[in-house]
Parts: structure tokens; C-alpha cells; sequence
């Protein structure tokens, strides 16, 4: 029984963030309207950005800022700390991705002024004519 | 065909559920990915550049490489989103559906914007100089200042922000971010150190090798939050007006 | 092996269910407003999130980016396009 909770416990982090996943999979992939779309490439993008998180947290640690002891000497034990590296790697992909956002954004406004429309199927009716 | 979509994300999404057991145990300290290289980061960061904040020292000194062209990827967004949203033919320009109209003189919002928005501005100032010490630094604080006058335009409208800044200095903003974060880059090359290899600049400040790349950090954060924040206006301009610069959101 | 009560394993469990069913709902809403204010919602868990797994930057970040800016511009486009979807 502890064992079965401790299965549970030690992993739904990555479930949580391949279900999140899926959903903006699905999202991408069924939804007719672009705007359905593009949020669901977001939600796509930030569970990605939460596995990336998930794999540097430490039990035990601290935020990666370096503390001072009462001697004013810094405390440089690397298990005392969270992994920095998924941090700085998730940062710069998060203004990126509101970067992406813009663009994404743009492009729908531009259908929408050149076909009246921003759903997929009367698009590419559009398109035929 | 929604139906088919569906069953075979849910195959997938079974398939990689079933995989994600041998991944290493959440928050384990003994974990692949926290033995390897962030050790040395932890523990040779404060010594090498006297910045507490490892994730600053990571962003804009080990890798700022990275850095840099992720400047340059916002850079060509808000340069993209400009030239497509401006050069289009107006044919069948079917919209302004619920465009809101502005008429009472929105006093408690206004009130409230001129309270707030020098202490944001003030705020992102910190956030931006202050990096070094606590959460926080160029990406951050150039998004508040951003937000800051973002939210000027929603409280007022999108005329009277562009009254006070406009589009041409938005966009010599967003150019002389990357040029500071380059020209630092440059300045350490001339000096005859790496590109980027802040230790160069110890001989222009007169400080030692260690104080110069905190330095360095610093000047690299500032070009990154000037040029974050321009482009945030510059998206914020361009998509709330269709590219037109003339009502708003 | 004991759990270290630093990380709370409850309070993870309801953040997360809360943004799976944020992520359902702006995927299943038809009115376009209502769900670019979901989606700001669901940045703001993510936010709170990344705050209890110490990743105070990102949280920082994300929460000036996710839950401000995006939602702003995704309203600024929503104004030009018709309010209703089809699914």
C-alpha cells in the first residue's frame, strides 16, 4: 500500500503535465475555429514548459539564489539549491512564446480580413471560390 | 473525424503515460538532470561573477549566447507582426463587429491609472536593477514596464499612448536593445576576450575580472529589458488597433 | 524514504486538477472572450505552480507574461473577429 502511494505521489507531476499535453493536442488538431486553435497551442506549449520545471525541482532545496551564513560567508552546497538550468531554459521559452503568441495573432487577423472568417471549414470554402 | 482524432491521442497519450514510470522520481535530488552540469553552476557561479541569483548568472553570463538571439527572436516577431498586419489589401474588410465605443470620461479608471502606473514603472526599474540579488531581471522588469504602458492605452485610449510614445521610438527601442546586448559582446571582443567574455570589460572600469562580469550581467540585463519592453508595446500597438495605430482596445 | 512536507502533495493535486479543467474549458467554451479570461486563469495556476516547485523566475515571468499580456492581446484580437465559434 505505501509503496502504491508512493508510485502516486513520485510521478503525477509528468501525468499532470502529459495530460495537459493532450489537451492542447486535441486542441490543435479538432477545433474549427483558429482562435480554438492557437489556445490550444499554448496549453500545448506551457505543459511542456512544466515537464521542463518538474525535472529540475530538488526535495529539500531552496530557490537558486546563494544564501549567507551568520559569518557572511556564502553557503555553496549544490543540494541546497533548485536546478537552475530548466529554470533559465523555461524563461527565455515563455517570452518566446508570447512572441509566437503575437505572430500566431497576426496571421488570424489577417485571415480574417481577407476571408470575413475565422473558421476552418468556411475558410477553406473561401479558398475554392 | 473528431471522434477518430481523439482515440488515437488517447493510444498516444497512454503509450507516453506508461513510458513517463521510468522517468526518475519527481524532485529526486539524485536525478540525471541534477548531478551533472548545475552542480558547477551552484557552486562555481557566486565565485566566478559575486551574483547570488544563479539563475541571472546562468541566463546572461554561461549562456548568454542564448540570450542574445532569443532578443533577436522577439526582435523579428514584432518586426513581422508590423509588416503583416500593415501591407494588406483592404478588399474584404469585414470586422469592428462589437467595437466598443468610448464616450463617458471613465473618471475612477483614469484616477486609478495615474495612481498606479508610476509605481509600476518604478517597480520594473527595481526589478531590472535589482536582478542580481532577487527574483527577477531583464525579462521581467521590461515586461512590467510594458504592462505599464499597456495599461495607460486601456485606460485612456491608444491615441493618447502613442501621443507620448511613438511608434518610430518604439521601434528604435526594440533595435537598441539588441544593439546594447551585441555592443557589449563587441566591446569584450575588441578588448581581446571571447565575445561576450564580460571579464574583458575589467580594464574599461576599472574594477577586477569578477566585479567586470557582474557588471557585464547588468548592462546585458538592461539591453534585454529595453528591448523586451518595446516589443510588448509594439505587439500591444499593432494587434489591439488591426494595424491601423488609430482606436485601441 | 519519507516525504518531505516541503512539497505539498495535496496542494500540487488540486492546482493541477484545477488546470486540467481550465485547459478543458477554454478549449470548450464558445463565447471567444470567456475563454482568453480562462486562459489567463489557467497562467495564473501555472504561476502558483511554479512558485511551489522554487522556480521563483519563471513564476515572476509568467505572471507578468501569461496572466497580463497574453490575455491582453488575445482580447485585442478577439474584438475583430465574430464573438461566437461554431464548436
Amino acid at each position: 500500500m505505501d509503496e502504491i502511494f508512493h508510485f502516486i505521489i513520485g510521478k503525477y507531476n509528468y501525468w499532470a503535465s502529459l495530460v495537459l499535453l493532450f489537451i492542447g493536442l486535441y486542441g490543435m488538431i479538432a477545433k474549427n475555429n483558429l482562435m480554438k486553435k492557437i489556445i490550444g497551442m499554448v496549453i500545448f506549449q506551457t505543459a511542456i514548459l512544466l515537464f521542463f520545471v518538474s525535472i529540475g525541482a530538488k526535495r529539500g532545496a531552496t530557490v537558486p539564489i546563494i544564501e549567507f551564513g551568520p559569518d557572511k560567508q556564502p553557503l555553496l552546497e549544490a543540494s541546497a539549491y533548485a536546478n537552475p538550468l530548466p529554470h533559465v531554459l523555461i524563461l527565455t521559452a515563455i517570452v518566446v512564446g508570447v512572441a509566437t503568441l503575437g505572430v500566431a495573432l497576426a496571421v488570424l487577423q489577417k485571415i480574417q480580413r481577407v476571408h470575413g472568417t475565422i473558421e476552418e471549414d468556411e475558410v477553406l470554402e473561401d479558398q475554392r471560390q | 473525424m473528431k471522434r477518430l482524432t481523439l482515440v488515437i491521442l488517447a493510444i498516444c497519450a497512454v503509450i507516453m503515460l506508461a513510458a513517463a514510470v521510468d522517468l526518475p522520481d519527481w524532485a529526486d535530488p539524485a536525478s540525471p538532470a541534477s548531478t551533472h552540469l548545475s552542480p558547477d553552476f551552484l557552486e562555481q557561479g557566486y565565485g566566478e561573477t559575486a551574483t547570488p541569483n544563479i539563475v541571472t548568472v546562468v541566463l546572461a553570463d554561461y549562456r548568454s549566447y542564448d540570450t542574445m538571439f532569443e532578443a533577436v527572436v522577439v526582435f523579428a516577431a514584432a518586426l513581422i507582426v508590423l509588416v503583416v498586419l500593415r501591407h494588406t489589401p483592404r478588399k474584404r474588410r469585414k470586422m469592428l463587429q462589437h467595437r466598443p465605443v468610448r464616450e463617458g470620461r471613465d473618471t475612477v479608471l483614469r484616477g486609478a491609472a495615474q495612481l498606479i502606473i508610476p509605481v509600476m514603472q518604478i517597480f520594473a526599474l527595481y526589478v531590472v536593477g535589482h536582478g542580481h540579488y532577487s527574483p527577477g531581471g531583464g525579462f521581467q522588469g521590461g515586461v512590467i514596464f510594458g504592462a505599464s504602458f499597456i495599461l495607460l492605452a486601456l485606460c485612456y485610449n491608444l491615441k493618447f499612448t502613442i501621443e507620448r510614445f511613438r511608434e518610430q521610438a518604439v521601434l528604435v527601442c526594440v533595435a537598441g536593445g539588441v544593439l546594447l546586448y551585441a555592443g557589449v559582446g563587441a566591446v569584450c571582443l575588441a578588448m581581446g576576450w571571447n565575445f561576450l567574455g564580460y571579464a574583458g570589460l575589467a580594464g574599461i572600469l576599472g574594477v577586477g575580472e569578477v566585479m567586470a562580469r557582474s557588471h557585464g550581467i547588468l548592462a546585458v540585463e538592461v539591453g534585454v529589458g529595453i528591448t523586451v519592453f518595446s516589443v510588448m508595446m509594439s505587439l500591444y500597438y499593432d494587434l489591439a488597433s488591426g494595424g491601423d495605430l488609430d482606436e485601441g482596445l | 524514504m519519507t516525504w518531505d512536507a516541503s512539497l505539498l502533495w495535496q496542494f500540487d493535486l488540486l492546482i493541477l486538477l484545477m488546470m486540467v479543467i481550465c485547459a478543458i474549458a477554454a478549449l470548450s467554451l464558445k463565447d471567444l472572450v470567456s475563454c482568453a479570461v480562462v486562459t489567463g486563469a489557467y497562467s495564473f495556476l501555472i504561476c502558483l505552480m511554479w512558485t511551489e516547485m522554487l522556480a521563483v523566475d519563471v513564476a515572476f515571468t509568467e505572471a507578468a507574461v501569461g496572466a497580463g499580456i497574453s490575455t491582453v492581446i488575445i482580447l485585442g484580437t478577439a474584438q475583430y473577429v465574430k464573438r461566437r465559434s461554431k464548436d
